[in-house]
């Protein structure tokens, strides 16, 4: 269960899926026996097109499936990988748990602290980073791991992971290592 | 190694693609399965004596007979790729290095329980690895393995659809992963009904994990009986483990059951990094029990012998703690995790996981009291088997394991803590917040 705030922002804009994702969607229709099922591939697709789900996104999909608002709103809330306020362009996600621990994720924390100035669900004045400690991404054979903007970054050291981020920061590209190996 | 099964190709350069999986003997187990009548394919899975490698470890034939033959509703297969049990990493690459396995072993699957769709259901974080799965389900169905009549079948039809969780370790969980399949919070169900019955919109479904799925070819192409001579008496066949944590070379090692698990652990990845001495195991994922030192060397790597230790081969997530780290710290974490992902609905999960994290926590920071020990120790018995699915039981019985083999240590934190001199440091012990 999610324990983070939600705090709902709302765009004051109409929302409707891009072209390619109207395509997407249409195609989504054929594969599920309920139109409920289709409300987290939906999400997935608001989210994309538009970085995080705004009010009105939500409420689009709601409707597109014949869903309450409501009931889109808690489903949303119990996933954490659903955000409902724009995320920082470089999200960092740096996992907490025991292999991770083990090989030294707290001071892989500490650099993240120091280097960007920001805690655990904050994000940097600028918009750069953003950065969430998250649980077990399922790597722990690299351990430490990060994962950032749908990639991954394998047996992090401090040194490594400032590398990292200074590249972000310079808009150069910190090659990721997607694989295992 | 001897006994590569699930992991024999993982080294082949370009094997994710259909066109290389092929040349390697890919598919090859769709023209024995479909001259056998789909009965006949879960008998000959019955006998190999394969079990579900999600964690439970049930026999993947039996629940398979379990969906109801006559009933009037179309079935489904829910394949569990959500791996989201702390240590657990091997689903990752089977996904990465022989997706087509893994739609090989549904095909044989679905026919063999009269399934027209499966639904893959995958972990929202595993980006490359959604990739990987859902190019291999494409190139299946232009291939023909998929669609209205799967080559060879002379009219079976079979839909793979890949269907992207959204961050959730409950939705793992067989029940919690049918609610979010139907667009809903994964908040598991009470069972009876069991899924095989009631499962995903209200039909028939069976729902295994990749790895098992991912075991189904090789057995109907080499035999039940080939796979039922690797491994002992209840443990068939082979098994990949997720090794993580203080050793030097961490990462997915395949074996046959009966090994030693020490010796296993230490010929696989060459023993504790930096060659420290080894303190314990947890075998099976963070639910499973705490194995000492000593109980690691001898016990075997098998679901009844590593069950005699009194902890579980749950995910093969095998997790390697070396002298230097805290027991106290480790149980933390592991609770902070279920604290997290408890999803709510059973108070004495809720509640139980809040508290036995709180309570640890700050024997951690050294703010324990000495009653802190027992009082975790009486938490547990009322968080297990009171709960609609066993996430209170995963912490529970985690806990009560790492307190009684390494009580010492809990100790040790709360003697620092009471020590005198930290009563009298300004800052040290604040007896007020310390109440319950
Ligand atoms: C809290 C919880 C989390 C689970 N997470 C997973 C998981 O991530 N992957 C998985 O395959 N099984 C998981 N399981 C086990 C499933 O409920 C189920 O037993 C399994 O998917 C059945 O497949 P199998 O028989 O092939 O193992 C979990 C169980 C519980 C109680
Ligand atoms: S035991 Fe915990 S995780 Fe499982 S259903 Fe109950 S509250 Fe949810
Ligand atoms: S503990 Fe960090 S990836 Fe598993």
């Amino acid at each position: 269960m999610s324990h983070t705030q939600h705090a709902l922002v709302s765009t004051g804009k109409p929302f409707a899926f891009d072209a390619a994702r109207e395509t997407e969607f249409q195609d989504l229709l054929t594969k599920y026996p309920s139109k409920r099922a289709i409300v987290l591939p939906a999400l997935w697709l608001a989210q994309e097109q538009e970085g995080y789900l705004t009010v009105e996104s939500m409420e689009y999909v709601a409707q597109r499936l014949e869903q309450s608002a409501v009931s889109v709103f808690a489903v949303v809330e119990f996933y954490t990988m659903f955000k409902t306020e724009p995320v920082g362009k470089h999200q960092i996600q740096l996992c907490r748990t025991l292999s991770c621990t083990m090989r030294g994720c707290e001071d892989l924390q500490g650099t993240i602290e120091r280097k960007l100035g920001i805690g655990p669900g904050e994000k940097t004045p600028d918009g750069k980073f953003s950065f969430e400690l998250v649980e077990c991404l399922g790597a722990c054979g690299n351990a430490p791991v990060m994962r950032m903007n749908n990639r991954f970054w394998n047996d992090l050291t401090v040194e490594k992971l400032e590398r990292i981020i200074d590249a972000c920061r310079d808009g150069r590209d910190p090659v990721s290592e997607d694989f295992s190996r | 190694m001897l006994n590569k099964i699930i992991s024999s190709r993982f080294d082949v350069p370009g094997n994710h693609t259909l066109a290389t999986y092929a040349a390697n003997g890919g598919y090859s187990s769709l023209p024995k399965v479909f001259a056998m009548k789909p009965d006949e394919v879960t008998e000959e899975v019955k006998k190999s004596g394969l079990r579900g490698r999600g964690g439970a470890g049930f026999p993947t034939g039996m629940k398979w007979s379990f969906v109801p033959k006559n009933i009037d509703k179309p079935r489904y297969l829910c394949v569990n790729a959500d791996e989201g049990e702390p240590g657990t990493f091997k689903d990752r690459l089977i996904l990465e290095f022989d997706p087509h396995a893994l739609v090989e072993g549904i095909i044989v699957c679905c026919y063999a329980v009269g399934i027209h769709t499966a639904f893959i259901y995958i972990r929202g974080e595993y980006d490359a690895q959604i990739a990987r799965l859902s190019a291999a389900v494409k190139e299946a169905y232009h291939a023909g393995y998929l669609g209205k009549n799967v080559k060879g079948s002379n009219g079976f039809a079979l839909d793979v659809v890949v269907h992207r969780g959204a961050g959730a370790y409950i939705c793992g969980e067989e029940t919690g992963l049918i609610e979010s399949l139907e667009g809903k919070k994964g908040q598991p169900r009470p069972k009876p009904p069991f899924p095989a019955v009631v499962g995903v919109f209200g039909c028939p479904t069976v729902v295994n994990n990749v790895e098992t799925l991912s075991a189904l070819p090789w057995i109907i192409n080499n035999g039940a009986d080939a796979y039922a001579a690797i491994g002992t008496e209840k443990s068939k066949g082979t098994m990949l483990f997720s090794i993580s944590g203080m050793v030097e070379r961490p990462g997915v090692y395949e074996s046959e059951f009966g090994v030693n698990l020490w010796e296993f652990i230490e010929r696989s990845t060459g023993g504790i990094k930096g060659g420290k001495k080894l303190k314990a195991v947890i075998p099976g994922g963070s639910s499973s029990a705490i194995l000492t030192a000593d109980e690691a060397r001898n016990v075997k790597l098998d679901y009844e012998s590593i069950a005699a230790a009194g902890s579980m081969v749950g995910s093969g997530a095998i997790m390697v703690l070396d002298e230097d780290t805290s027991v106290v710290k480790a149980l933390e974490v592991v609770l902070r995790f279920y604290a997290h992902e408890s999803c709510g609905q059973c108070p004495p999960c809720r509640e139980g996981t809040y508290w036995l994290y709180e309570i640890v926590h700050r024997i951690r920071e050294g703010k324990g009291r000495p009653e802190d020990i027992d009082l975790m120790l009486s938490i547990c018995p009322d968080m297990s088997g009171r709960t609609v699915c066993v996430l209170a039981d995963s912490a529970a019985g985690p806990t009560a394991s790492y307190i009684k083999k390494f009580r010492h240590e809990f100790e040790a934190y709360i003697q620092r803590a009471n020590a005198p001199e930290r009563q009298l440091h300004p800052g040290g012990v604040n007896l007020e917040s310390r109440a319950l």
